[in-house]
């Protein structure tokens, strides 16, 4: 009777671990942040060698469990049984078994060997450097060849070298770019370097990967693979955003190439959608001119720049020189609509607590007119 | 010496087999036996406090953008789950093993140093309760189990948070320091005539091993400690980097002691396995001496693996290539045991008991840690997988599937050593059965959901990221996993109300201690015994062609010199924890340094009074 | 098994497997434990070595950005001189315990106290250069320079005084004869102890104060 029952658990057991695998191990395009669909060089090197280690690790793994399970069933003890054969080790054996792991690992490591010295191979001289800051709890992004800073949002082309210049103005973070490249923690203290090509355009999701206090879990970032020929009219357009002209001024022509009109933009992941943030308020709307007053009066204006060209560096929060573009605010914690964005201004610490921003006392109409002013910044 | 001749009468007065009872002998005790069934009441209650802290954790992640637990609340469950699985649970369960069957294994009625090892257990009590004193103050450690400079620089992590957790593993390190070099001078010195090294039990030499790892990489992490005290109180600049300091400097400390620590978390549980594989086959454990030399080699070698942790840190291509190759090196002698004690179960009688279940459980759920240790040792893959759920996975492999289910075994094993009673079998396999589905339900997902992005220490994820169904998964595993602890615990309680008539060896065991009665009378050996070779038991079964020895009888132990029992033991660990304490005052202004000096003075009082403790 | 229980023939019970006193081999385990502690310590130094942002430099003049002028603030006789006697301490710990495992209380006295002067000597020493350099505007906030030396040197001298303490015990019992030859494992055992601070020394001192 007990060989009955202890046949069930093992069978169950194999069951449940087989069903987990086939459900949930295969389809990593229901995963935004993947690693396992590489979708840029840095990202496909560390694919590749994780793809040999998985195909030697499968085969060690059927082979000994497939072993372990084959003694328990073979040598099951019964009643009665003789003593069994006093074995104390077989020398030969066991110089096989130490020297066939022992070859298994060495052609581990030619490939790992390699692939370390690529990964850390500089980039091409015509590389893009881009310069990432972490914060507490958001990312600055800078690019030097353009004179631009930015937040949160990370454009680059797709195909074309970016060279990722990193620090942080705080504590230890960690920056991951899981579709195109992997991650590197960034330090106040050294400068850190990665480099990627991404290869498929689309909005991605991504975050900081190493332990940063309190909203370390609310730290993530979207990266903007485009075109060659949409970035280049995205870094046109950002280097207009400098100090607004004063009320009263003719608008600035609105921008058409860099992404769509309000709508659905559908994103290289399946199924995902991005709400685009409705038609700005002008210049001349005059919730925009009230805004403006408070950004000043309000405080905000210590912390945040508004400018993209020649912003001032050391800024204690992120630029928002074109926050009303984004897709995501407070560091990919909410959606940018007008309602989640007013909410934050009015209330940051309820969202994010811990987060610098304090609450600054933003009554709700003032908070409308701080949304239309930041929202005319695209 | 202090000791004693015990006295005739007293044995023939008190119950059973003339052992004291009593809230106070229990305090004075220095028998390692009484001092290990500490070690392990304590150390459960610790382990079952985190898992509790882990059930938490997993209600959080059960649902995205969760507001089950506030940030704050969740970052101090994850730092306190790691610190009290790793510090409060395992160490000491093992110590708890260490404690029993040391003397018993190497044919000795105690360790070298009865008082130093009361003395370790105390300490290790207090730092328990110092560290979770936190909580009452609403600042339990939250700055995960490793701490990261410069996060936990004063700037940064300005409460009592970081405090509690650098001044409370202090005080365990020197628990754990002063144990250490008491199991390692008994094993050495107090061996029985004939138990030369290569005739010790292999839980005993694993055990060795693990001692001289305490020794060596405790203090590389008191020192780190020491710096980032005085980072935090004395305004120094080791980790800051405002200062010229450099929070790579702790990450190298944390990880030379780190990385070693994990061997001495994993060591213990080898060597628990590698008694109950040949046992429950009915024969030797399958090379000897390999698994002699890869332990020693693991060890030795544990020492030059550390920055494998370090692979994001951008520390160049040589370095990256030679911890990798280590790191490498280091699976080979780790792979030579899992076949060797494959190779003990080959060609034997597999008696599948419930030990003999948690150690085959355990030899599968480790090849598993130890492949997906194996990815990680590859720094280009490693930046994908570092930081995520995989990592997670990975040790919760090793050191639950690993370590847990190992001392699990032994639990089951030695328990009727320990309290003269055998746990209910049938519940026992019900617990191993829940507990390996309900762990591979918990943990196998991660493997993906940490591939697929999932960084860890976050206390939510949002919605749209594909996290949801592993999450969900993972939750519902944690509790049948904890259900499976319930089923040990009314194991525990119904075998309680048993008679105390366990036989002396109910497993035909090959070891000294199934020779002595269950539970041992207090001096263990009528006769220090005199060993002739290894599995000195079986050797003594086999020339007397039985296969059970004749219960032994009892003794009136008159004529043993037994150790006093003494309180200033545990006066001394008040000394250290009070010191400790004080410090905490100091750096948060809340008394000068007079408190300090004071506490010095009564840590020194309980020494004096120790060392000049009268004879018998 | 007999059914009485006896211990084994006389003087075989406290037999050990190395013929070494478990006191003796637990204090060179300790300082080997000891060796690590140190080693990490002094690891420490030598990584911020060199990586001081402002001065008091250990072997450089230094102007600060406001025009002060500070010399090299190790000051090398003096501590030569306590490195000396330390030294010579650890030859007369050796002469009292050779004094004791003979029963001349006469030595042993008397060499105990020559090396507790020169431990108080020494930790007087360390005391006096701390309180100077606190003078000159060296303290362990200046820089990595004076939290590393403080550090370093600071848990060596608490040894020391560790040592010292242990050594005026034993001083105190070695007048009241309570250290007869048969007791001297005590004296051996401090004395294993002292030789460890002092070898630490012979490391730190060249480390510190003489090498550039």
């Amino acid at each position: 009777m007990l060989r009955t029952a202890a046949w069930r658990p093992p069978r169950l057991v194999t069951a449940l671990c087989l069903l987990t695998f086939v459900l949930v191990g295969c389809s990593p395009e229901h995963y935004p942040q993947t690693t396992l669909l590489p979708r840029g060089d840095f990202a496909r090197i560390a694919d590749d060698l994780l793809d040999t280690t998985v195909r030697w690790a499968l085969l060690v793994f059927v082979l000994v469990e497939g072993v372990l399970i084959y003694a328990i069933f073979r040598f099951r003890g019964k009643p009665g049984d003789p003593e069994p054969h006093q074995t104390h080790g077989n020398t030969t054996v066991e110089i096989i078994w130490t020297v066939i792991p022992a070859l298994i690992l060495a052609a581990i490591a030619v490939p790992t060997v390699r692939a370390i010295f690529q990964t850390n191979a500089t980039p091409a001289k015509d590389a893009l450097t881009i310069e990432v800051v972490g914060h507490q709890w958001w990312w600055e992004f800078r690019y030097p060849e353009y004179n631009l800073t930015t937040a949160n949002e990370l454009h680059v082309p797709v195909g074309r070298t970016v060279s990722l210049r990193m620090g942080s103005a705080d504590v230890i973070h960690s920056f991951w770019v899981p579709q195109f490249a992997a991650k590197r923690d960034v330090f106040a203290n050294r400068e850190t370097r990665m480099w990627f090509k991404a290869e498929v355009e689309g909005d991605y999701p991504a975050q900081c990967a190493e332990f940063c206090g309190i909203q370390h879990a609310r730290m993530a970032y979207r990266i903007r693979a485009q075109k060659p020929e949409e970035f280049r009219a995205w870094v046109a357009h950002m280097q207009t955003l400098g100090p607004k002209p004063p009320p009263g001024t003719p608008p600035a022509p609105k921008p058409t190439a860099t992404r769509a009109t309000a709508g659905e933009v559908k994103t290289a992941t399946a199924g995902a959608t991005l709400q685009q943030p409705g038609p700005p308020a002008g210049p001349q709307n005059p919730q925009y001119a009230t805004g403006e007053q408070l950004f000043m009066t309000k405080g905000c204006v210590g912390c945040h720049s508004l400018q993209a060209v020649n912003a001032p560096k050391g800024m204690v929060g992120p630029n928002l020189a074109n926050v009303g573009a984004r897709s995501y605010i407070a560091a990919g914690t909410l959606k940018n609509t007008d309602e989640n964005l007013a909410r934050w201004i009015r209330n940051p610490q309820e969202i994010k607590k811990g987060v610098l921003m304090p609450n600054l006392g933003v009554s709700e109409t003032e908070a409308q007119a701080l949304v239309a002013y930041l929202r005319a910044h695209q | 010496m202090a000791t004693r001749v015990l006295d005739q009468h007293r044995v023939q007065k008190a119950a059973g087999h003339g052992e004291k009872t009593g809230l106070w002998s229990w305090i004075t005790t220095v028998d390692h036996k009484r001092i290990g069934i500490l070690y392990g009441s304590t150390a459960f209650l610790f382990f079952l406090m985190g898992g509790i802290e882990a059930l938490l954790l997993r209600i959080q992640l059960g649902s995205p953008d969760n507001t089950f637990l506030s940030p704050e609340t969740y970052n101090q469950l994850f730092t306190m789950h790691g610190t009290t699985m790793i510090f409060l649970a395992i160490m000491p369960l093992s110590a708890m093993f260490f404690n029993y069957l040391i003397p018993l294994q190497i044919g000795a009625r105690d360790v070298a140093f009865p008082r130093l090892n009361a003395f370790s257990y105390w300490v290790f009590l207090l730092g328990g309760l110092f560290l979770n004193v936190s909580w009452l103050f609403n600042a339990a450690p939250d700055q995960g189990w490793f701490g990261y400079a410069n996060l936990t620089s004063r700037q940064y992590s300005p409460g009592m948070n970081v405090d509690f957790w650098m001044l409370g593993l202090q005080i365990l390190g020197i628990a754990s320091l002063a144990a250490a070099v008491n199991f390692f001078v008994t094993i050495i010195n107090l061996r029985a005539p004939g138990m030369k090294l290569m005739r010790m039990p292999m839980f005993v030499w694993m055990s060795f091993i693990t001692q001289v790892l305490l020794l060596l990489a405790f203090p590389v992490i008191t020192v780190a400690l020491i710096l980032l005290m005085f980072d935090r109180f004395f305004g120094t600049h080791f980790f800051v980097p405002s200062g010229g300091g450099d929070p790579i400097l702790w990450q190298h400390l944390f990880w030379i002691f780190g990385h070693p620590e994990v061997y001495i978390l994993i060591l213990p549980a080898f060597g628990i396995i590698s008694e109950i594989l040949p046992v429950f086959s009915r024969k030797p454990l399958f090379g000897y001496a390999a698994m002699v030399f890869s332990g020693v080699f693991i060890a030795f070698l544990g020492f030059g693996v550390w920055s494998h942790h370090m692979f994001s840190t951008g520390m160049g291509p040589i370095a990256d290539t030679f911890f990798a190759l280590t790191t490498m090196l280091i699976a080979i002698p780790t792979g030579v045991k899992i076949f060797n004690w494959i190779g003990t179960m080959w060609g034997g009688s597999l008696q599948l008991r419930t030990p003999m279940l948690f150690a085959i459980g355990f030899i599968a759920m480790f090849i598993i840690g130890g492949l997906s240790g194996v990815m990680h040792s590859e720094p280009p893959a490693d930046l994908q997988q570092t930081d995520t759920y995989f990592i997670v996975a990975h040790f919760h492999y090793v050191m639950f599937g690993g370590s847990i289910f190992g001392l699990a075994a032994g639990a089951y094993y030695w328990w009727p050593k320990m309290f003269g009673r055998m746990l209910n079998e049938r519940l026992g396999k019900v617990h191993f059965w829940v507990m390996l589905i309900g762990f591979n339900l918990t943990f196998f997902p991660m493997h993906f959901v940490g591939l697929n992005g999932m960084p860890r220490r976050t206390y939510t994820y949002p919605a749209g990221l594909g996290f949801e169904t592993l999450n969900q998964i993972e939750t519902v595993g944690s509790f049948i996993l904890g259900l499976s602890f319930l089923v040990f615990l009314i194991n525990i309680l119904q075998t309680w109300r048993k008679p105390r008539n366990a036989p002396a060896d109910p497993w035909n065991g090959a070891t000294l201690e199934w020779s002595i009665s269950s539970p041992p009378q207090e001096w263990n050996f009528a006769q220090i015994p005199v060993v002739h070779g290894r599995d000195a038991l079986w050797e003594a079964k086999r020339e007397q062609r039985v296969t059970q020895l004749p219960e032994p009888p009892h003794v009136s132990g008159a004529g043993i010199h037994l150790p006093n029992p003494s309180y200033w033991p545990l006066v001394s660990a008040v000394g250290v924890c009070a010191v400790f304490a004080s410090l905490m005052a100091l750096g948060h202004d809340k008394a000068g340094a007079w408190l300090v000096v004071a506490s010095v003075a009564l840590l020194f009082f309980g020494i004096y009074r120790w060392a000049f403790e009268p004879a018998g | 098994m007999t059914a009485v229980a006896h211990d084994a023939p006389h003087g075989l019970e406290h037999a050990t497997a190395t013929g070494l006193d478990s006191r003796k081999l637990a204090i060179w385990t300790f300082i080997g434990s000891e060796c690590m502690f140190f080693a990490s310590l002094i690891s420490n130094y030598l990584v911020n070595k060199g990586r001081n942002l402002v001065g008091p430099f250990p072997h450089e003049p230094w102007i600060s950005p406001s025009g002060e002028h500070f010399k090299p603030i190790l000051e090398i006789p003096l501590v030569t001189l306590g490195t000396a006697l330390l030294l010579f301490s650890s030859l007369f710990v050796v002469l009292a315990l050779s004094g004791a495992q003979r029963g001349s209380r006469k030595a042993l006295v008397g060499w105990l106290g020559a090396t507790i002067f020169c431990g108080i000597f020494f930790v007087g020493m360390q005391v006096y250069e701390f309180t100077h350099f606190v003078h000159e505007g060296l303290t362990l906030k200046t820089n990595l320079f004076g939290a590393s030396f403080y550090t370093l040197t600071g848990f060596h001298g608490t040894h020391v005084t560790i040592g010292v303490i242990w050594l005026i015990t034993l001083w105190i019992l070695s007048l009241r004869g309570k250290v007869p030859p048969a007791k001297s494992l005590n004296l051996e055992m401090a004395a294993l102890y002292w030789h460890f601070v002092d070898v630490v020394w012979i490391v730190i001192f060249p480390v510190v104060y003489l090498i550039k």
